[in-house]
């Protein structure tokens, strides 16, 4: 199975191609296609991983690329190891999952066919992704990612902001990209390779040390900044929910954006040898958790909350993987990846019912929509953390990783209460209550089965898959993910209960505020209108981000414009009437000076025959006559 | 006053008033009648000064062939009862300005220069002399001269001498027979 | 009055000459010109003449130098005379100063 495990991401590109060249016009074939194909690659990652669970050996498959002998010499292959047999496992299934429920979510879209080749290039360029065995695919496929996030942002065209937010997402992660492409050549120069094992095995060995690994450290955590969504380029994640909603659960929720996490746990080596770059990452992951649980608190638009929820759990994977958690972050990477997944799925399901996003216009579908209702209960359960769900042990993981720096441990507490709030607050204000808007309740209805099976199957994950990380399991997660550097994390029963209770309490504000009424939202809301003003406009972060950048760069634009206008055409008009005036000039000169010499000369030599012409008679004794005549006069002269 | 002398002026006279009806007389025909009248005077004072074979050969030459040509010519082409004809161009005050003036010139040239004249008397048998110059130093201009001569006789023929081409077409014409009566006369 | 010398010859000699010159530059006729011609020919003959009995008498050179004029001179007025019949075959006339042919 290892063997062919490059079959893996070929699979759905094989759909993608025939998808686009032949059956476009067919539209469930082709969702058919993309679902076979990423079905066979669900059962090849899956066979793949559980292959290589316990096994410490890392698969490595290779072949030239590039070879320009001693200059330049990139091969690209996979290498599966268990890191990559998780991330197989999320991809496929999320991918799998959300295929399926695409089914009934976009049933009635003109664009069918081209959403599912969208999906399978999407899937294909992630497969690769996790699969690559070096720096440079991993590049490749990173941009492809992108490609296909830019295009399924976009995939409502039709509408603006769906445009505007791929356009977002594709400028603002390009930032972050240019740092990854900075890190790959401050790699390549140090280590002369890019391949994952050359590239580790020259830092364990300090071949790449000091400022130099630093600043690689920091330029990769730059593409992951982007891709991830961490402060500052988090910004485009929130507007990326334009895009169809099982788009929303597969790329910007569950896989994608774990890319950048990915990356962080990959490049491991490099962030145990950089401990400042490890630090910046740290601080950057716990600051984007604090700022986006905090923003999550008070949106009103359903997918959004669940995006800033995103963005703020993926800042807790980053922290936890700045402050060398590793096997605490990918943990949580995966059952964030099911539980997150079946949160906006759940949330597509309802939108599906309700035609909204603005959770104030639901209310009381628990009646109407009961498996929603229940999974998306299980996710938001799992998500605060409740014992025994997936969210319990990776949250916890990440509170252990996180000991020893209180400020860390205090943030990470709060950003798990903050979650655990805003997520019940949510899920009281949508399925519980009274209807807020009849027209749209009783119109309201249970989505079909395509949609709720992936459903149910997620719920079953996000229950489950914390299991395998169970502290006392001897092959346990922790034991499997990181071979080389094996971790074993305390299971601290006492910080364990402090982050149930934290979570618990989350949960029951929320249940105080939003399901008995006992505390009115309204009157917290007027105590800290500033506060409040502040989060819903999410820190002000687009506003400060088009004052800074985008009016300035409007403003150089119009100034380059008005100079092109006036300097640059001014310059070329001003060379071209130079030009005709001295053309003209030199025609007058021509036809007066030089054609004037010439013709002076042929006139000048006319005129003179003319007179002289007077002296040649013919007759000769008219000449004589001159001859005695002048001998007379010089006679006279002398 | 000697004999010479008398003889010299007489002859000055005859030749300069012949010269001035050459060149001023109406009719072509008396200018040459004059002229021979003037040529004869050159050749004697030829004699004068005893030059006895250049006053011969003046006279056969001069006035008996070049004379006679010149009147031959007269004949063939001059009209010479037309009174009426214009017979000088309209350079004649300036013509005779430049004249005048060369006149002047050359007498006062003559007056100003110094010619050292020898006393001695003429070399006798002068005639004899002469024909020994001719055929021993002088020998090649002689031979010279008698192939110009030849030259010029045979130019003359030839410039005279009607085109055939021309001549065809006055054939055609009907002026044939006197151009063919004047041809024969030249030649 | 002195008696006739170099002077006098040479003086004559001048006068013939500028009244040839007189007739080459007025006679219409081309005859009459050449017959001016002539008569500075001889007018130069006397000087040459004149020159040998007054300044080299024991010399025959000046005779020998005009004698040499004449036959140029009879040369001279052959082929001129033999041209004067050409041009008035060609231009029914010998007016020197309608024929301008050198002009072109």
């Amino acid at each position: 199975m290892i063997q062919t495990a490059w079959l893996i991401p070929i699979f759905p590109l094989v759909a993608m191609a025939a998808i686009v060249l032949f059956t476009h016009r067919h539209r469930a074939l082709s969702a058919g296609i993309s679902i076979a194909a990423v079905s066979l690659s669900f059962l090849w990652g899956w066979s793949v991983a559980v292959s290589v669970w316990g096994d410490p050996t890392v698969h490595r498959m290779s072949f030239d690329w590039l070879n320009l002998g001693e200059s330049m010499y990139i091969p690209i292959g996979i290498q599966i190891d268990g890191l990559t047999g998780m991330m197989l496992v999320v991809v496929t299934t999320v991918a799998l999952m959300v295929q399926i429920y695409s089914l009934g979510y976009m049933r009635d879209d003109p664009r069918y066919s081209r959403y599912y080749a969208y999906l399978s290039l999407f899937t294909m360029a992630m497969l690769t992704l996790v699969l690559a065995d070096n720096f440079f695919l991993m590049f490749v496929s990173w941009e492809l990612v992108g490609l296909a996030s830019y295009l399924l942002i976009g995939f409502w065209f039709e509408k603006q902001s769906a445009a505007d937010a791929g356009k977002k997402a594709f400028i603002t992660t390009r930032l972050g990209d240019l740092g990854f492409i900075l890190g790959l050549l401050l790699l390549y120069t140090g280590c002369g390779t890019l391949t994952f094992q050359g590239v580790f095995s020259a830092v364990d060995s300090h071949v790449l040390s000091g400022g130099l690994l630093t600043i690689a450290g920091l330029c990769l955590f730059a593409g992951a900044v982007g891709k991830s969504a961490q402060v500052p380029l988090h910004v485009w994640l929130p507007d990326a929910m334009e895009g169809p909603t099982p788009v929303s659960a597969l790329i910007h929720a569950a896989t994608m954006v774990v890319a950048g996490v990915y990356l962080v746990a990959r490049s491991m080596s490099i962030f145990l040898a950089a401990d400042r770059a490890a630090m910046v990452v740290a601080w950057i992951g716990i600051i984007t958790s604090v700022m986006a649980a905090s923003i999550g608190l008070v949106q009103n638009d359903i997918k959004r909350v669940l995006a800033y929820s995103t963005v703020s759990q993926l800042g807790y994977m980053i922290m936890a993987l700045g402050l060398g958690g590793f096997t605490a972050g990918t943990f949580h990477l995966m059952t964030h990846a099911f539980f997150k997944a079946l949160l906006f799925l759940g949330a597509g399901s309802v939108i599906h019912a309700v035609h909204t996003n603005d959770i104030r216009e639901m209310g009381g579908l628990h009646a109407k929509m009961k498996t929603t209702s229940i999974t998306f209960l299980i996710a938001a359960l799992a998500i605060a953390g409740v014992f025994p769900l997936s969210g319990f042990w990776s949250k916890d993981e990440i509170v252990a990783a996180t000991l020893g720096h209180p400020i860390f441990t205090v943030l990470t507490l709060a950003v798990a209460f903050m979650t655990a709030f805003y997520m019940f607050r949510l899920y009281f204000l949508t399925f519980t209550g009274k209807p807020r808007d009849q027209h749209k309740f009783d119109h309201a209805h249970e989505s079909p089965k395509t949609m709720t099976v992936p459903l149910q199957i997620l719920a079953v994950l996000s229950v489950v898959s914390g299991w395998i990380g169970l502290p006392w399991l001897e092959h346990g997660f922790s034991s499997v993910v990181f071979h080389e550097h094996p971790h074993h994390p305390e299971f601290h029963v006492v910080w364990a209960f402090i982050a149930a209770l934290v979570g618990l309490s989350g949960i029951g504000l929320a249940y105080m505020m939003y399901y008995k009424g006992s505390i009115d939202p309204e009157r917290v809301r007027a105590r800290a209108t500033g506060l409040y003003t502040t989060l819903l406009n999410k820190y002000y972060f687009d506003e400060a981000y088009s004052v800074l950048f985008v009016r300035p760069y409007y403003t150089m634009c119009r100034g380059w414009f008005w100079f092109d206008q006036h300097a640059i055409d001014g310059a070329v008009n001003g060379l071209g009437r130079v030009s005709v005036a001295w053309s003209v000039f030199n025609r007058w000169f021509d036809e007066t000076f030089v054609d004037g010499a010439v013709n002076g000369v042929g006139w000048l030599t006319r005129g003179f025959g003319a007179i002289v012409r007077h002296l040649q008679t013919g007759r000769v004794q008219n000449y004589a006559f001159i001859v005695f005549a002048a001998l007379v006069v010089l006679w006279l002269l002398q | 006053m000697d004999p010479i002398t008398l003889a010299f002026l007489a002859l000055a006279f005859l030749i300069i008033v012949a010269s001035l009806f050459v060149v001023s007389s109406r009719n072509i025909f008396h200018s040459a009648i004059f002229l021979i009248l003037a040529l004869f005077g050159v050749a004697g004072i030829f004699v004068l000064l005893e030059a006895p074979f250049l006053a011969a050969a003046q006279v056969l030459i001069y006035v008996g062939a070049i004379s006679i040509l010149m009147i031959f010519a007269v004949m063939l082409t001059a009209r010479i009862a037309d009174g009426q004809l214009r017979y000088t161009n309209e350079q004649v005050p300036t013509g005779l300005l430049v004249s005048l003036g060369l006149l002047v010139v050359m007498l006062y040239s003559l007056w100003q220069t110094p010619i050292p004249t020898s006393a001695a008397a003429p070399v006798s048998g002068a005639g004899r002399k002469l024909g020994e110059l001719f055929l021993t130093q002088y020998v090649l201009p002689f031979e010279i001269i008698s192939v110009l001569l030849l030259t010029a006789l045979i130019g003359a023929l030839v410039i005279a001498k009607k085109d055939p081409r021309a001549a065809s077409a006055a054939d055609d014409s009907a002026a044939d027979v006197p151009a063919r009566e004047r041809e024969r006369a030249v030649v | 009055m002195p008696s006739i010398g170099l002077h006098h010859y040479l003086a004559l000699s001048a006068v013939v000459f500028c009244i040839g010159i007189y007739g080459m530059l007025t006679r219409r006729n081309a005859i009459g010109v050449l017959m001016s011609v002539e008569l500075m020919f001889n007018a130069a003959n006397i000087a040459l003449v004149a020159f040998g009995r007054f300044v080299t008498p024991q010399l025959v050179t000046g005779q020998v130098v005009a004698a040499f004029t004449i036959a140029v001179a009879a040369a001279e007025a052959t082929v001129a005379l033999a041209i004067v019949l050409l041009i008035y075959q060609h231009h029914r006339g010998i007016d020197v100063d309608r024929i301008n042919i050198m002009k072109w």
